[in-house]
C-alpha cells in the first residue's frame, strides 16, 4: 500500500472519496428525476438546487477518488457497474411523492452536515477542503428539508398521512449511515474522517426534535437495511445507472 | 363629465405617451386591450419557458459527461427562474399565477410551438440552445425596448441569460460536429430537424399577421416578424459554417443586392398544424405540466394549511 497525505493509505483514501462521491451523485441524479415534475415552480428552482449542489460535490469527490490511477470524474461515473458503486441505500431509494423525497433529503443531508463539520477539521487537506465548501451546502440542504417536513408533518391529514409513511419507507436504510467500513475507520484514526459512531448521537437527535415539532414520529422498529458501501444495493440502482450511463458507454472514446 | 376624462381623449393621451416613448408602468391608465394584449403576451412567454424546460429537461439523467449534466440542469433551472419573473411581470396587470397555469393546463392559452417538437438525440440539446435560444434571443432583444415596463426589464436580465445558453448550446455542437463520425452525424441531424422550426418561431409572415400592426402602434412589437427572422437567418449563416454543419435548404444564399441572405419558403402549413394542436408532442407537453400541478396539490395546500396555523399561532401570542 502506498502512503498518500497524513499517513493516510492511498487506497483508503479512494474509497473515502469514493463512496462519498457515489453518494452525491446518485442523489443528485434522483432529485434532477424531479425536473418539471415539481409541485410548485419554487420547488423546481429549489429541487435542482440540491442537485447542483451534489453534482459539484460528485465530481469533486470522484476526481479525488481518480486520482491515484488516473481515472476522471467521467470514467468513474460512466463506466463502473452497480457492484462497484459505494453509494448509501437510502440515496438510491425512488423519490416516490414529495413526502418521501424530502424525508430522504433529511435523513441525508442531516448526515452529510454532520460528517462535512467533522471532514472539513481533518488531517487531510483536500478532503478537508471539499468538506469546507459542501458543508455550507448541506446546511442549505437541511434547512430546506426541515421546512417541508414541518409543513407536511403539521399541514393536512393527507400530508402528515404520507409523511409517515415516508418515514416507514426510508426508515430501514439509515443503520447503514452509521456502520464503518475498514477504510473508514482506518482514515478516522488518521484524523482524516470523523468516526461514524460520533454522529450518531447529534443525528438522532437532530431528526427527533424536529419530528417532534411536526407530530411525528422515528418508527418504532429498527433499522436493518446495508450493504451499499459494500456495493450490494437495492434492485433501484441498475436501472438509475443505465439511464445515466447509457450514451455515454454507447460511444466510447468520444469527448463531450 | 368633462371631456378630458373621456375614454377618447385618455387613449389619445395613452398613444402620445407612447410616441414620445415613455414606458407604461403598472399603476398608468391604460387601454383594456392594451392590458389584455400584455397580459396575453406574457403569459405566453412565461408559459413557453416552462413548457421549455421539457424538451432539454428530457436529457439531464442521460447527459454524457458529468460537466454537461450540471449546465443542462443549470440551464433548465434558468428557464423555472424566467418563468416565475415573466409571471411576476403579469401579475402586475393585475392576473394571478393560478389563473395563468388554469389557462395553460387547459390548453386555453398558448406556448411557443417550437416546443412541441420531441428532443430525440442529445444533439438535440444543443441544436435547441444555438437555434432556439439564438432565435428567443433575437426575438427578446427587441422585446427590450417594449412599451410596458415590468416587462422590458425581465427581458434585459432574461437576455442575458439566454446568450449564455446559446453559447454553450453552440459549443456543444461544435465539441459534437469536431468529434467522431457517429458525433457529427448527429449534429448534422438535430440541425436538419430544427432549423425550420426555429424560423417558424417568428411566427406568421407580416402579411398575414393579424396583431402586427396594434403592437407596432402601442409598440408592444418594435420589429416585424419576417424582419426579425431575417435578422435570425443572418446571424446563423456564417455560425453554422463555423460549426461546419449545414443549413437544410438548397435556396440559402448570401444576395448582394439585399445585404441579407436570401432563403427558401417556410411549410406554414406545417406551423399550423403544430399551433393548431397536432404536434409530435402537444399533448405530452401539457399532460407532463397537468400531472405536475395535480400531483402537487396536496403539497401545496399542506403548505397553506400549515402556514395558516403558524400565523394564527402567532396573532394569538
Amino acid at each position: 500500500m502506498t502512503a498518500g497525505v497524513a499517513g493516510l493509505w492511498v487506497v483508503d483514501l479512494r474509497e473515502v472519496a469514493l463512496g462519498l462521491g457515489d453518494d452525491c451523485l446518485v442523489l443528485s441524479h434522483r432529485l434532477a428525476e424531479w425536473t418539471t415534475h415539481a409541485p410548485e415552480l419554487e420547488e423546481e428552482m429549489a429541487l435542482a438546487n440540491l442537485a447542483l449542489d451534489l453534482l459539484g460535490q460528485a465530481r469533486s469527490l470522484l476526481t479525488l477518488a481518480g486520482e491515484a490511477d488516473g481515472r476522471d470524474e467521467d470514467h468513474l461515473a460512466y463506466w463502473r457497474d452497480d457492484r462497484d458503486f459505494h453509494n448509501l441505500l437510502l440515496v438510491e431509494q425512488p423519490n416516490g411523492d414529495f413526502a418521501v423525497t424530502m424525508t430522504r433529503q433529511l435523513l441525508f443531508s442531516t448526515f452529510q452536515e454532520l460528517l462535512y463539520r467533522g471532514m472539513a477539521a481533518g488531517t487531510e487537506p483536500r478532503l478537508a477542503a471539499i468538506a469546507a465548501k459542501g458543508v455550507m451546502e448541506a446546511r442549505y440542504h437541511v434547512e430546506h428539508a426541515r421546512l417541508w417536513v414541518q409543513r407536511l408533518g403539521g399541514g393536512t391529514e393527507e400530508s402528515h398521512r404520507r409523511m409517515c409513511r415516508a418515514l416507514d419507507l426510508l426508515w430501514p436504510y439509515t443503520r447503514e449511515l452509521f456502520e464503518p467500513t475498514e477504510s473508514w475507520s482506518r482514515a478516522a484514526d488518521q484524523g482524516a474522517v470523523p468516526p461514524l459512531s460520533s454522529l450518531e448521537e447529534p443525528w438522532r437527535h437532530s431528526i427527533e426534535s424536529l419530528l417532534a415539532d411536526s407530530d411525528l414520529e422515528i418508527p418504532g422498529f429498527p433499522a436493518w437495511q446495508s450493504g451499499g458501501r459494500l456495493g450490494r444495493h437495492s434492485e433501484h440502482l441498475g436501472h438509475l445507472l443505465a439511464e445515466m450511463q447509457h450514451l455515454h458507454r454507447s460511444h466510447p472514446n468520444a469527448s463531450w | 363629465m368633462p371631456p378630458t376624462n373621456s375614454d377618447e381623449s385618455r387613449d389619445l393621451a395613452f398613444q402620445e405617451a407612447i410616441d414620445a416613448d415613455r414606458t407604461v408602468e403598472p399603476r398608468d391608465w391604460m387601454p383594456e386591450r392594451y392590458r389584455s394584449t400584455m397580459v396575453r403576451q406574457i403569459a405566453q412567454h412565461a408559459h413557453s419557458e416552462i413548457i421549455g424546460m421539457q424538451p432539454e429537461g428530457n436529457w439531464i439523467t442521460r447527459a454524457p459527461s458529468l460537466r454537461r449534466k450540471a449546465i443542462l440542469l443549470a440551464k433548465v433551472q434558468d428557464e423555472a427562474g424566467h418563468g416565475l419573473y415573466l409571471y411576476a411581470a403579469a401579475e402586475t396587470l393585475g392576473v394571478e399565477r393560478r389563473e395563468l397555469t388554469e389557462l395553460l393546463i387547459t390548453g386555453r392559452q398558448k406556448y411557443s410551438s417550437i416546443f412541441n417538437y420531441p428532443t430525440l438525440t442529445w444533439a438535440d440539446v444543443g441544436a435547441i440552445g444555438w437555434l432556439v435560444d439564438g432565435a428567443a434571443i433575437t426575438n427578446q432583444l427587441a422585446l427590450t425596448k417594449t412599451s410596458y415596463g415590468p416587462y422590458a426589464r425581465a427581458m434585459v436580465r432574461i437576455c442575458r441569460e439566454e446568450s449564455f445558453h446559446q453559447r454553450q448550446g453552440f459549443e456543444l455542437l461544435s465539441e459534437l460536429s469536431r468529434g467522431t463520425a457517429a458525433q457529427h452525424e448527429m449534429a448534422q441531424d438535430a440541425v436538419n430537424r430544427w432549423w425550420w422550426p426555429a424560423l417558424m418561431m417568428f411566427g406568421p409572415p407580416d402579411t398575414e399577421s393579424p396583431n402586427t400592426a396594434q403592437s407596432m402602434a402601442w409598440k408592444i412589437k418594435r420589429v416585424s416578424n419576417d424582419d426579425l427572422r431575417q435578422r435570425f437567418v443572418d446571424m446563423t449563416v456564417p455560425q453554422a459554417q463555423a460549426l461546419a454543419l449545414d443549413l437544410p435548404d438548397p435556396q440559402l444564399r448570401w444576395n448582394d443586392a439585399r445585404d441579407h441572405y436570401d432563403f427558401g419558403p417556410i411549410d406554414w402549413e406545417e406551423f399550423r398544424q403544430v399551433v393548431s394542436g397536432h404536434g409530435a408532442c402537444n399533448a405530452q407537453r401539457i399532460a407532463v405540466r397537468r400531472a405536475a400541478d395535480e400531483d402537487g396539490a396536496w403539497v401545496r395546500e399542506a403548505a397553506r394549511a400549515w402556514e395558516g396555523r403558524q400565523s394564527s399561532r402567532t396573532s394569538a401570542a
